[in-house]
């Protein structure tokens, strides 16, 4: 659907030439939610503008539906852009319109007729739960509210992409889960293919299929989210990895911890079986969970656990070797 | 007497008064139009904007600071020959408005330059992104945006005619001004200085109220 075929971007800075994006090609199909994600300054933001061209690549090509649209200008650019919706970080609603003509302003744009605008405006702010501020000025709305409004009007002329440019990064947690929960509620009805960039792995699991990382221009690893969780490759990939599920153990715990520490990830179906009290059983030997959580990203749970592995040597060794065959991944964090 | 002396210059008052009024009308409803086209083409040719073009924006930028940076008096002089082409007169307030209005483009030019960068550069690039065209950018997203900042303009380039009307007044473009140097300063009447100089306040406090009225009647933020 969206091909993004070996583009660069270059800006003239006042030193030197900077590179924003390097060299990325990414191929993004059909009713994907595609998450980009990295660190600030990765070129993520950049990568994003050049599938409408709000930023021209200077090398590369970007191709929608076979059709590569790069050299595309004026009035048939236009007519692209009418089709890929687009939200922000900071909402960028204009201030001096009521949330109906923000709403029916792209639909005005593209000059559809005044009934139709009016059906449609209702239709969107019921999707989007705003009705009852309709006639509300922006300056009237919460953070929430305004990017509820900002998606309303990506979704005007019904585009088949929607690109969100770090859609929930200014607002609280609550309303970032509300506002993920809603462009997930959206992507399941209506089937839109979406882009969402994002500097934290909690977003992208929370809505996205499929995840691209990028790190100082360059798309370090790409792949299905639930296996970039569990075998994260790249060390950004794998620190964005830890930072999201948070498992750190307090100094104390690590210092005075006896026998072996070690790290099991579960996969799919496993994580539901009794793999440690068979383990058990099996080999004599105590374990005691110190840390532990089961995520579920598209519906499959995914565990990961801190284990204390206490007892004889051999014990622990052919527990450790056990686990490996058991789970999807363990790493011996001492011991 | 003093009274007296007042009350028999009323006519003159009245002319003046008029002639005041013509000037202003004339040279801030020809310099608003002009100034904005202009202010905008600054602004929209500037880096990263929809017309962007170096060339045009810095032309007519040192253009602008070229008729800024000459004193108003010099402007009127050199614009005369100007004038009498236009207006087949060099003498009157019609004629004076000529070299008012090229002093207050410029003027208003910078002041809408400056009130369009005020304008969020996100909303523009939203705009934009949803297939808005230049002219749609304009009337949909810079022209409300910008509103208020617009009417402050008009009423600071407002407030700017007046004082400049005086020294038309000079060339013979009459109005208020003129009047409190013929009758005020060279015939050594404090008093009808005095009046002069009130009617001016009073003019240029009445445009700053209305232009603030509209100016925030019209603010969303």
């Amino acid at each position: 659907m969206v091909t993004i075929d070996n583009v660069s971007v270059e800006f003239h800075g006042t030193q030197r030439l900077l590179r924003a994006v390097n060299g990325v090609s990414l191929s993004i199909r059909e009713g994907d939610v595609f998450g980009i994600v990295g660190t600030s300054g990765a070129g993520k933001s950049t990568l994003l503008r050049t599938i409408n061209l709000l930023q021209k690549p200077t090398f590369g090509r970007v191709v929608i539906d076979s059709v590569d649209i790069t050299c595309y200008s004026g009035i048939d650019l236009r007519r692209v852009r009418q089709k890929i919706g687009m939200i922000f970080q900071q909402f960028n609603l204009i201030h001096t319109k009521t949330v109906f003509d923000n709403v029916a302003f792209p639909m005005r744009i593209a000059g559809k007729p005044q009934t139709e605008i009016a059906k449609r405006v209702l239709y969107l702010l019921e999707l989007v739960g705003l009705l009852d501020k309709i006639y509300a000025y922006p300056s009237k709305l919460s953070g929430g509210q305004k990017q509820r409004v900002g998606i309303a009007r990506a979704l005007a002329n019904d585009p088949r992409i929607l690109l969100c440019d770090e859609p929930a990064s200014a607002l609280d947690l609550e309303t970032t889960n509300a506002i993920l929960d809603l462009l997930k509620g959206i992507h399941r009805k209506l089937g839109i293919t979406m882009l969402l960039i994002s500097h934290e792995m909690s977003v992208i699991k929370k809505v996205c299929t499929r995840v691209a990382v990028m790190s100082e221009g360059v798309v370090v690893e790409e792949g299905n989210v639930y296996n970039i969780f569990a075998s994260p490759q790249h060390s950004l990939t794998q620190s964005l990895v830890a930072h999201s599920l948070d498992l750190e153990l307090p100094e104390r715990v690590l210092g005075s911890a006896k026998g072996a520490l070690v790290k099991a990830v579960y996969k799919g179906i496993k994580a539901e079986e009794p793999v440690l009290s068979d383990a058990i059983r099996e080999f004599g030997v105590g374990i005691n969970v110190l840390h532990g959580k089961i995520e579920y990203i598209n519906d499959q749970p995914l565990g990961v656990l801190i284990l204390n592995i206490t007892g004889n040597e051999q014990g622990v060794g052919q527990t450790i070797e056990y686990l490996r065959t058991r789970t999807a991944s363990v790493e011996v964090i001492h011991g | 007497m003093g009274n007296q002396y007042l009350l028999s210059l009323w006519p003159d008052f009245l002319k003046a008064f008029w002639e005041t009024f013509q000037m202003l009308g004339i040279s801030l409803v020809l310099s608003i139009d002009a100034g904005f086209v202009l202010g905008l083409l600054l602004f929209a040719s500037d880096r990263g904007l929809f017309w962007e073009n170096r060339l045009l924006h810095n032309i007519s930028g040192f253009l602008i600071n070229v008729i800024r940076s000459t004193p108003f008096v010099i402007l009127l002089v050199l614009l005369l020959p100007l004038t009498q082409r236009l207006t087949g007169t060099t003498i009157g307030p019609v004629a004076a408005s000529v070299s008012l209005t090229v002093a207050a483009i410029v003027f208003y030019a910078r002041l809408v330059q400056a009130s369009l960068c005020e304008v969020d550069r996100g909303v523009i690039e939203a705009a934009t992104a949803f297939g808005a065209s230049p002219f749609q950018i304009i009337k949909e997203v810079l022209l409300p945006e910008a509103f208020p900042g617009l009417v402050r303009g008009v009423t600071v380039t407002a407030i700017s005619l007046v004082g400049y009307s005086a020294m038309a007044g000079i060339v013979g473009g009459g109005g208020v001004g003129d009047l409190a140097i013929r009758f005020g300063y060279y015939r050594y009447r404090t008093d009808v200085m005095l009046v002069t100089v009130v009617v001016l306040i009073i003019i240029v406090q009445v445009i700053q109220i209305i232009g603030d009225k509209i100016a925030r009647d019209a603010d969303k933020k």
